[in-house]
């Protein structure tokens, strides 16, 4: 941008550049992984959209009530949030500097984790298992594509919270592992909020129709 | 003006290491857990008489957890950010309501409009 300024009488306009200040490294990637979020969000709309639209349609095959085991969910949803608390004891002991109660709450946050993935592929190995596949109906395909993207955006926050712990192991908590720990701890709530909309929509109104 | 910039750049910088205290947390963990634990017992229990109030009312708690969550574990406000989260988020909800409200209410026309298959096959 410039900015013209006529201080003399001459008519002859004096340009300035503004000055492009400089900015702290990272001070822009929370907005930016927000941003990022939301368009994830987007993502999981057009699937809950599509769940919506097609989730009735069972081409004779099984219905919700012969295929969810509400307790189950019920614990895989507490897997979730007990992970979801479990990283936000992580990110206060990281913001008193206490490197060692944050690496274990990180790792008690990745078994929570990994216990809910367990969870989930085996009641979709059940399912498969008593023929429920994608295929077989357009409930069920939209139920796998809506849950599996779910579940594949859990495996990929475990495979990024691993990697943070070998990175505060190795350089500590360090301004850029602090950034890169918020950016997970939104990104892992984000998806308890997906979860709160796939066991209301998908796994209780299912049963309930 | 270029000082109160670096001013205000600094002091958001500091604003993203608050990341709440342990009473938001488990306050935040409290209200979660009953309201989890509410709509999956209204419904394994039955214990309203017709689905559809169930139905309303289990989705009622789903809204609420969700600000729950947004308040308590991803630390929402109009505030931070210099409110550009709270906008991308409100944009962010507009497309979403209009992407599922309007996908189900322009497939459940179209599945009424459909002609059923036995009146169709009657048709040459």
């Amino acid at each position: 941008m410039t900015i013209a300024v006529n201080p003399t009488q001459s008519g002859e306009p004096i340009f300035y550049l503004a000055d492009e200040h400089p900015h702290p490294e990272g001070w822009s990637t929370s907005l930016g992984f927000w941003i990022y979020l939301m368009s994830d969000c987007l993502i999981f709309a057009i699937l809950f959209a599509t769940f919506g639209v097609l989730g009735g349609n069972y081409s004779a095959g099984p219905a919700p009530k012969d295929l969810f085991d509400l307790s189950l969910v019920a614990v895989n949803t507490s897997m979730l949030l007990l992970s979801s608390i479990t990283y936000g004891f992580a990110m206060l002991t990281m913001a008193q500097n206490r490197i060692g109660a944050t690496q274990m709450w990180l790792a008690i946050t990745g078994l929570f984790g990994l216990a809910f993935i367990g969870i989930e592929l085996t009641e979709f190995a059940h399912m498969i298992h008593e023929g429920a596949t994608p295929q077989r109906s357009a409930f069920l395909s939209a139920f796998f594509t809506l849950v599996g993207t779910h579940g594949l955006h859990v495996s990929c926050g475990l495979i990024w919270l691993v990697t943070l712990m070998v990175q505060v192991w190795k350089f500590g908590l360090i301004e850029a592992n602090r950034r890169r720990l918020m950016c997970l701890s939104m990104f892992w709530h984000f998806l308890d909020v997906v979860w709160i909309g796939v066991f209301t929509f998908v796994y209780l109104l299912g049963v309930l129709r | 003006m270029n000082t109160d910039t670096h001013a205000a750049h600094a002091d958001h910088h500091h604003d993203d290491n608050s990341h709440g205290s342990l009473s938001t947390y488990l306050l935040g963990f409290v209200l979660s857990v009953v309201l989890t634990a509410i709509p999956f017992w209204l419904v394994m229990s039955g214990a309203l008489p017709s689905k559809q109030i169930t139905a309303l009312v289990i989705m009622a708690f789903a809204v609420v957890q969700i600000v729950v969550h947004m308040i308590y574990f991803l630390h929402m406000n109009t505030k931070s950010e210099n409110g550009w989260s709270m906008m991308a988020l409100i944009f962010t909800i507009v497309m979403v309501v209009i992407a599922l409200s309007g996908s189900l209410w322009v497939m459940s026309h179209l599945n009424s409009n459909m002609m059923p298959i036995h009146q169709m096959t009657g048709m040459k």
